[in-house]
């Protein structure tokens, strides 16, 4: 995993709630038995027009807004536990997703690929919006250490909260997998003891 | 200390507490599939890093297969390709396969209850997020990422932050005509469907008690629909009857032992829950989706409501209604009976017991799609079939089918498909379609009648 400390980026605003997993990368696409390629199909059903055309309207194809920051409505990532909504998004780009509310399954998703989940409240999402929208050039800071996440040209910033453990692994770049093996020993004891 | 269901279960499979973070969690069961387990598998691979217990892991194919000639080479060459890496996977790491055409094949969370591999107790995970359905059984069951699939295949164990615990209690009695579907599909309607986020739930009162295995499964099923990872209902006699006798559920004196722990799987008198719903049975009709989303529900001959929001008008517009407007007589083309929330047994039961005698309308097509090989031999064996076939339904062979839409069973553009699944998101059954879930009993209803009709007033 790749490690994540600091970010400054511009970022595509995406002002929809509920955004679910099969919108993310629509299930028609989940056929490959390996992580590549994803990326390209994120969103497709709303980056693309049915006849195959761009979705001029959709603001990943908006040529203003470009960044590796994804700012989304609120409850982002609902629906099927699919790790490929994960993978797209990186894939395409992104290292942050903010939102004022993730799903669960998808927020554990994302930290095991290196993609940043940052909780933020309605209103900070609401001026994160607004910013983007009147100006597309700000740049965002999000700062993994201190938790915190900036909006550089005027200042305004928040906290968000990570899970201790995960923000170590994150910024370190190890996975969970590393240390459940390191549990070995524990685990015997465990199986033995139910025996 | 008073200890509610879930915590019972939970703690008595804590390996290990790290200090101010997770814990190390055990898994009992590992449920697989072809689409979510490819590159679990290949990480293990690259990293030279072995399965640590295969005997604990079951596969079975059911996300993209087709639901006609199964007995023929799949022909989507991606489905095709992803179900042999599959069985290569399976047989190189000595795990039990079910797949495509085998007795025992069906969706995962309908053919493992079927088996008795889902028993109380037990923590169960698969890469899928309906896992929540085998939390019927007083099972802590949720679905996990591949990068977590992972992880079970390395330690059998899970990294988890303990969820906090919320009760939905519903009593009363339920009116003739309401089924366990339309019970969740209310409860969702009215919590939303973010409440649940990060909690596991328990149902209790007495519209679980008196509900079957199946109808448990139904509502555990959707408990991810209103955002919590799992939910569970203590096990009972209904549960223990169900389990008893199953293929791989325990046997003779060994079940009876387990049987002495299961009973003790129950929420103390008094334990704490972190948040609390109640609901009163006789306030439940038979439900319908509006929207795209499961929350946006409401009973069958209401009213589609009106909020001011751009998501939720961007959802209607998605479906062609308007606000303030009533869904009766709405034409439907599409009726689809199956998914892993209503394609059990009983689900084609209630199904056939309303078609029976009937023909189908003309404008309509009519899938029924087995959760399992069991299911569909069971149909066969009850003479379901016959009913199906004269009312012109088509009864299709066991899979996830139009649920997802990843296989060609899909629904076409623009049309409405009055569904038993349990997700109405934009696309889900085909791009451009649009979803109404309800109930077999609404659905069977629907394809009758070429339309929605107010089935209370034939029930009351
Ligand atoms: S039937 Fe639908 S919800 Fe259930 S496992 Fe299959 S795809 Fe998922």
């Amino acid at each position: 995993m790749e490690k994540f400390k600091k970010l400054t980026s511009t970022a595509i605003p995406l002002e929809i709630e509920n955004v679910d997993t099969d919108q993310i990368i629509p299930a028609r696409f989940l056929k490959a038995t390996d992580k590549k390629g994803f990326g390209e199909n994120v969103f497709r059903d709303w980056r693309f027009n049915k006849d195959g055309s761009m979705n001029q309207d959709f603001s990943l194809n908006d040529s203003k807004y470009v960044g590796s920051i994804l700012v989304a409505g609120n409850n982002f990532g609902c629906g099927s536990s699919r790790e490929h909504a994960a993978w797209a998004l990186s894939a395409y780009g992104f290292k942050v997703i903010v939102s004022s509310f993730f799903a669960d399954i998808f927020k554990g998703n994302s930290l095991n690929n290196g993609l940043l989940p940052v909780q933020v409240s309605e209103s900070f999402l609401k001026k994160l919006f607004e910013t983007i929208k009147l100006e597309p050039d700000t740049k965002i800071t999000v700062e993994l250490e201190t938790e915190k996440i900036t909006i550089d040209s005027t200042g305004d910033s928040e906290g968000f909260e990570i899970d201790a453990y995960k923000k170590t692994c994150m910024l370190n770049g190890y996975d969970d997998i590393d240390f459940l093996l390191s549990k070995k020993e524990e685990i015997n004891t465990f199986e033995l003891s139910r025996k | 200390m008073k200890k509610t269901l879930f915590d019972k279960v939970w703690d008595a499979h804590v390996v290990d507490t790290i200090e101010n973070g997770p814990q190390v969690l055990y898994i009992d069961k590992h449920l697989i599939h072809e689409v979510t387990s490819p590159q679990a598998f290949k990480e293990l691979e690259d990293r030279g890093i072995p399965i640590l217990r295969p005997q604990q892991i079951v596969a079975t194919a059911d996300h993209n297969t087709p639901t006609i000639d199964q007995h023929l080479p799949v022909k989507d060459l991606l489905s095709r390709n992803q179900l042999k890496q599959l069985a290569i996977n399976c047989e190189k790491n000595g795990i039990t396969l079910y797949g495509l055409g085998h007795k025992y094949n069906g969706i995962v969370h309908v053919m493992a209850p079927e088996l008795g591999i889902t028993q109380p107790g037990m923590t169960v995970v698969c890469g899928d997020s309906h896992t929540s359905t085998h939390g019927a059984f007083g099972t802590i069951a949720f679905g996990i990422g591949t990068s977590q699939v992972a992880q079970v295949f390395a330690s059998q164990c899970l990294l988890l932050k303990k969820p906090k615990k919320l009760r939905v209690t519903v009593n009363g009695t339920l009116k003739n005509g309401v089924l366990p579907k339309d019970v969740i599909l209310y409860i969702i309607s009215q919590i939303g469907t973010n409440a649940g986020t990060g909690y596991f739930c328990e149902y209790a009162g007495e519209v679980f008690e008196n509900m079957s295995m199946e109808g448990r499964m139904t509502v555990c099923n959707m408990s991810i629909e209103m955002g919590a990872r799992g939910g569970m209902i203590a096990p009972d006699e209904t549960t223990f009857s169900y389990v008893k006798g199953r293929k791989f559920a325990p046997q003779g004196i060994e079940f009876e032992k387990k049987l002495t722990y299961w009973k003790t799987l129950k929420t103390d008198e008094g334990a704490e829950f972190d948040k609390e719903y109640s609901f009163d049975a006789n306030l439940i009709e038979p439900m319908i989706t509006y929207g795209t989303n499961p929350g946006m529900g409401i009973k069958l001959n209401g009213k589609i409501p009106k909020v001011e929001d751009r998501s939720f008008e961007k959802s209607l517009t998605y479906m062609g209604f308007r606000a303030g407007e009533q869904l009766i007589n709405k034409p439907i083309n599409y009726v689809f009976i199956g998914s892993c929330t209503n394609s059990r047994i009983e689900d084609f039961r209630v199904a056939a017991n309303y078609v029976k005698g009937k023909r189908k309308a003309e404008n309509v097509t009519a899938w029924l799609v087995p959760g399992s090989k069991q299911v569909e031999a069971q149909i066969v064996e009850e003479g379901l079939q016959k009913i199906f076939e004269e009312a012109g339904f088509q009864l299709r062979q066991p899979g996830c089918s139009a649920c997802l839409a990843m296989n060609d069973d899909k629904i076409p553009q623009g049309e409405y498909c009055v569904s038993t699944s349990n997700r109405n998101f934009e696309g889900r059954q085909g791009q451009g379609a649009r979803t109404l879930l309800a109930s077999p009993l609404v659905a069977a209803a629907t394809a009758i009648e070429g339309k929605l009709i107010d089935i209370t007033k034939q029930f009351n």
